[in-house]
């Protein structure tokens, strides 16, 4: 049987990309964030996971404004990096499962979750940046990806509470999977940032350290934080926050924290990113 | 859902912080051919044709004349009033070879200098930037 054995939680800031794929992740200013991932780089060598179902959104690539899936799931074959403007990066093509994707897929809707089913399509930033975050430079991605984008940036986008109840119904999907897969979950974006306006560069070190500390409980008060607190506190793409709670529920009632890190800024954003296992 | 939502209190709320443009379905729709334009952007030939000739560019499109200036004039604070979107924006100043910071600076009434050492120093504080109402 299929299983997800951990979640990971991590920001997916650009600009990340361009300081990884230019060679400055040791230098002063990205070295403290990229820091804080070289224990999941190890960790992740452990793990090999054969499936990465990767929570993200899409910021104006594959989508535009024709077309605003709130829930979007990607079961192609593969995906390339898509040109942002700057040409596309240089990194390896994203290979689907579309096995398990399709399987998930049926099973969400029939769970009464209307999915958007994307065959094909560009990834941007937002997946392939976790990539290189968690696995560096290389060949090839070592893990088959499921891509899920959901719509943050036109509102409203879906509630915390969808969201999880969204990740508790994946976790009932991959536990029906015949085919015995080790299967991560990863929630990506966030953690405060504003990207527009006069209150452009607004972070909250306070708040972001409390939602990591929601997530690392046994409760789900967390899916219950309305849009407009993530607005006031955490800068108007924020809102990102709400993919990391179909993360967490997926992830079941208890988790245990297997690392933490918060780091500020990186570009205009705060960077956050955690890595947990289910308790059963 | 445990309880409907009110939909015009949720939109209030909305327009009730300071600084910000929350882009909601009616933002989406008046800067819809803006953003679409924007978009136009990630193909290299596109961005050749822009950079040749912004004016004739901007004319292929159903944008209003006033955000064709806003565009032309990169006053991205212009453009986000219109409906613009700051990702789809993304791709015109990705075409002017700006970083993504620098560009969200000149919103701000602080130089790019100025500005990339308030994010070093811990960003911009909530306080007194959560609530136009509640002035909190």
């Amino acid at each position: 049987m299929a299983r997800i054995t951990a979640g990971v939680a991590s920001s997916h800031v650009p600009l990340l990309g361009v300081a990884h794929d230019q060679g400055k992740e040791r230098d002063d200013y990205f070295g403290p964030i990229f820091a804080g991932y070289d224990w999941t780089r190890e960790w992740e060598k452990a793990q090999q996971p054969d499936v990465v179902i990767l929570i993200y959104n899409d910021h104006a690539s594959a989508f535009d404004m024709k077309i605003i899936p709130t829930f979007a799931i990607g079961c192609g074959e593969r995906y390339k990096p898509a040109d942002e403007g700057w040409g596309p990066r240089p990194v390896p093509d994203v290979i689907g499962h579309p096995d398990l994707a399709w399987h998930i897929a049926q099973s969400l809707i029939l769970d009464e979750f209307d999915m958007t089913i994307i065959n094909e399509m560009d990834v941007d930033h937002g997946l392939t940046v976790p990539l290189s975050m968690m696995f560096g430079k290389c060949e090839a991605w070592p893990t088959t990806v499921i891509p899920l984008a959901v719509n943050v940036v036109t509102y409203p986008p879906p509630s915390g509470n969808r969201c999880w109840a969204l990740g508790e119904a994946i976790a009932r999907a991959v536990a029906s999977f015949p085919d015995d897969l080790n299967v991560q979950i990863w929630g990506t974006g966030g953690m405060s940032h504003q990207l527009q306006g006069p209150r452009a560069g607004l972070l909250n070190r306070e708040w972001d350290n409390r939602f990591l500390d929601m997530l690392e409980a046994d409760d789900d008060a967390v899916r219950h934080i309305p849009h407009i607190e993530y607005l006031r506190e955490t800068g108007s793409e924020g809102i990102e926050m709400v993919m990391w709670l179909i993360m967490r529920g997926a992830l079941g009632k208890s988790v245990k924290t297997l690392h933490r890190h918060y780091h500020i800024p990186c570009s205009n954003t705060a960077i956050g990113h955690l890595v947990l296992e289910p308790q059963t | 859902m445990s309880h409907p939502t009110d939909i015009h209190a949720y939109l209030a709320e909305l327009e009730d912080i300071p600084g910000t443009r929350v882009f909601t379905a009616a933002r989406a729709r008046q800067g819809y051919h803006l953003n679409q334009f924007a978009m136009s952007l990630m193909d290299a030939d596109s961005r050749a044709r822009f950079k040749a000739d912004e004016r004739a560019y901007l004319d292929e499109w159903a944008i209003p004349e006033e955000a064709k200036l806003a565009v032309m004039a990169r006053d991205y604070n212009a453009m986000i009033d219109m409906g613009g979107n700051i990702y789809f924006l993304s791709k015109l100043f990705s075409t002017d070879g700006i970083a993504f910071a620098e560009a969200v600076s000149t919103m701000t009434d602080m130089s790019w200098p100025e500005y990339r050492q308030m994010m070093i120093d811990g960003g911009r504080s909530p306080e007194g930037l959560r609530s136009i109402r509640e002035k909190r």
